[in-house]
């Protein structure tokens, strides 16, 4: 009863003045749905960030071959190996007891195309030679038929898996199971045997590990790859030969225990480095470590919008303050007449402060209210800066066109318990001096 | 039954201004019995705005005591003496002093509202406080909506709310023109004709005639103490009894056992 007469009495007091009342309000609720939208933001980034890490897998160890920089001297003739070779794979997958398994790869550019259609032009892909493992390392999913097999692998078969988006432009009109591609520049042809799902493009983490595209990828039997084609790929254009010679383009190591990654990851690199310390021709991808990089990242972001959006809170209180001090103020001649009547100093300070916690209750309340919209306002931005400017847009990073922001559960009580107490921090010093006039004094007050 | 309402012995307050001490009471000594009327007077200077701060327990005497009942207000602290004010004491001022965003009946409700005593008994009373002053129909009219005189009213509704041992009145006139003083002094005649007893403190003749004692200060000194021989009585004012005090809604308690 008292207490809901010492609320009814703070909001009548505060509806004196409708208008500053409301400018205080704005103050906190400003700062409390920054807390909540700046959170989100920073959570919605990272939260991407972390599930491109995840799709290289955070148990897995990629080593890839670098190509070194083009040596002006360097001719047809002197062609030199770089980059990984078979046996630092088999000498990976067997002397480190820690990987459960080495998946090799071997990636080239080639040309494909369709003899059964005139029609369509050959396309530029990506010829990736692997083992049956490769697709669950690149999580590819399949749309019809298989992926390779070990005993495909084995039987060095002529047989290939495609990407999705290739079968839809090579084979518009035809079921591509079963039909033959061709590869012009070896002449060879490859049965295909599946189809994969599209994938969208991973992008780039980092500086470590570039973007890679799946569209037009074909999928080829590593052992198939190696006795089609050799360890030489040479290329013809403007009538000069440029060769590369090199076994593998990357190995995924699979670390049977996570807590064994970054170990490992030392040992793999100490192995492949034994006999040149400097060696430039492989790079190593810990996504483990990228992982707590980004967890890393992901704190410093919250920590940098907390103190943001703190900042705020502390504007909004500083705000609090002032109008209080000028309430006080203004209403000495009230206190005096409360005192007076039989109001001891703690009915002051407690009037006072319930004033300022209703201020804050309510701009946290609005706050939270807005704090929620956040997300659903942060998409409809992005999609009219999309219509109508897309220059604009395609210059913000890629990370904020992907991410969706995600309010972090915490930062809503978090918010708004801040505001509360930022209320009564500020609302504390009005109060008491308020409650420390002389009652003498401000009766006498005009 | 308190045979005194107050009772003052050898009262002095000095106070220190710029080093320099101010004596403004010199030694007051009264006895305030029971359904007294008192006018305290006396010109500017002579310590009357003293007095009243010390009758009216906002203010500690230098020395001297000043009992209410049983206990001696001049020991307490701040905290006792608004337990003090809030039951023992029925403020009348000159400018009203009603709380601009309150209603009618809240503003008679408020010594009650610090005295923790609210409910629906005590919200009855308040209206029947309201009615007694002829303001039953304006019950939540704000202060604003009302005439000076009408303010003064539900002032001294206000000052009964807490059943005091006296009403303690500022120049409770001195704001208002000769007709409304009429019904005012009307009003406390009624309420002193019930027994309750008032102190006023006024500078005009006019209105300190209608009380049964006049105490005239001058200089921190009693002046003169007399009985008023050629008392006016105030015409009879609005008609209406006193609603009677609910008994827990009896505020009167000591303010060290509460």
């Amino acid at each position: 009863m008292l207490i809901f007469r010492t609320l009814q009495l703070g909001v009548k007091s505060l509806l004196l003045h409708p208008m500053r009342s409301l400018l205080t309000i704005i103050g906190i609720f400003i700062g409390v749905t920054s807390v909540i939208w700046l959170l989100a933001v920073g959570e919605g980034v990272s939260k991407e960030a972390q599930k491109r890490i995840q799709d290289l897998g955070a148990n897995n160890i990629i080593v890839r071959s670098v190509e070194p920089p083009e040596d002006s001297s360097s001719n047809f003739r002197q062609v030199n190996l770089f980059g990984l070779t078979r046996a630092e794979h088999q000498l990976l997958s067997q002397t480190i007891p820690t990987v459960n398994g080495a998946i090799p790869v071997r990636e080239m550019r080639k040309e494909f195309a369709y003899t059964g259609n005139a029609a369509v032009k050959p396309i530029n892909g990506r010829l990736v030679g692997c083992t049956p493992e490769y697709q669950e390392v690149t999580r590819l999913k399949m749309d019809r038929g298989h992926f390779i097999t070990s005993r495909e692998v084995e039987g060095n078969a002529s047989i290939c898996v495609i990407a999705g988006r290739l079968a839809q432009k090579l084979f518009p009109s035809e079921d591509p199971i079963g039909k033959q591609i061709f590869l012009p520049e070896n002449k060879e042809r490859y049965r295909i045997v599946g189809v994969c799902k599209h994938r969208e493009a991973s992008a780039a983490i980092g500086g470590s590990l570039s973007s890679q595209d799946f569209s037009n990828d074909v999928y080829i039997p590593i052992s198939t790859m190696k006795s089609r084609m050799g360890d030489i790929v040479m290329k013809r254009s403007s009538g000069s030969f440029s060769a590369k010679h090199y076994e593998l383009t990357q190995v995924t190591l699979q670390v049977r225990n996570v807590d064994d990654v970054p170990r490992t990851a030392k040992l793999i690199m100490n192995t492949l480095k034994r006999n040149d310390p400097n060696r430039q021709d492989v790079s190593i991808v810990v996504p483990y470590e990228l992982l707590e990089q980004a967890e890393a990242q992901r704190l410093m972001i919250l920590g940098f919008m907390v103190l943001i959006a703190g900042i705020s809170l502390i504007v909004g209180g500083v705000g609090i303050m002032n109008i209080m001090l000028a309430t006080v103020t203004e209403r000495t001649r009230e206190i005096g007449i409360r005192r007076a009547l039989g109001a001891n100093q703690g009915d002051i300070t407690r009037q006072f402060l319930v004033e300022t916690m209703v201020l804050s209750v309510v701009g946290g309340g609005v706050g939270v209210l807005l704090g929620f919209l956040g997300p659903p306002i942060f998409n409809l931005a992005r999609s009219i800066l999309e219509s109508s400017s897309p220059k604009l847009y395609a210059s913000i990073p890629k990370d904020i066109q992907v991410m969706t922001p995600e309010i972090v559960p915490l930062s809503v009580p978090l918010a708004f318990f801040i505001a509360v107490a930022v209320g009564v921090i500020f609302g504390i010093y009005p109060a008491i001096r308020a409650a420390q006039m002389d009652p003498i004094e401000a009766l006498r007050h005009e | 039954m308190r045979e005194n309402a107050c009772e003052i012995s050898d009262l002095t307050k000095h106070y220190v201004l710029k080093s320099e001490t101010v004596r403004a009471l010199r030694g007051v000594t009264f006895n305030v019995p029971q359904g007294d009327y008192v006018a305290i007077m006396g010109p500017s200077g002579s310590g009357k705005s003293t007095l009243l701060n010390l009758l009216g327990c906002l203010d500690r005497p230098t020395s001297g005591s000043f009992r209410l009942g049983d206990d001696n207000v001049a020991q307490m602290n701040d905290n006792e003496l608004s337990h003090i004010r809030a039951s023992r004491i029925g403020f009348v001022f000159q400018s009203y002093n009603l709380i601009p965003q309150l209603t009618v009946v809240e503003n008679i409700e408020v010594p009650l509202y610090y005295l923790g005593k609210l409910n629906k008994q005590t919200r009855k009373r308040c209206i029947e406080l309201a009615e007694m002053v002829g303001l039953g129909d304006r019950l939540d009219h704000r202060p604003t909506q009302l005439s000076g005189g009408q303010q003064q009213r539900v002032a001294i509704a206000r000052s009964m709310v807490n059943d005091p041992y006296f009403i303690l009145a500022d120049e409770a006139t001195g704001n208002l023109d000769t007709v409304t003083t009429e019904e005012i002094l009307a009003i406390f005649e009624r309420l002193n004709q019930e027994g309750r007893t008032i102190i006023m403190v006024t500078h005009e003749d006019e209105v300190s005639a209608h009380a049964k004692r006049i105490i005239r200060l001058r200089d921190g000194h009693i002046q003169s103490d007399v009985q008023n021989k050629n008392r006016v009585i105030a015409g009879t004012g609005t008609p209406g009894a006193i609603p009677a005090i609910p008994a827990d809604a009896n505020p009167v308690a000591s303010p060290t056992t509460s």
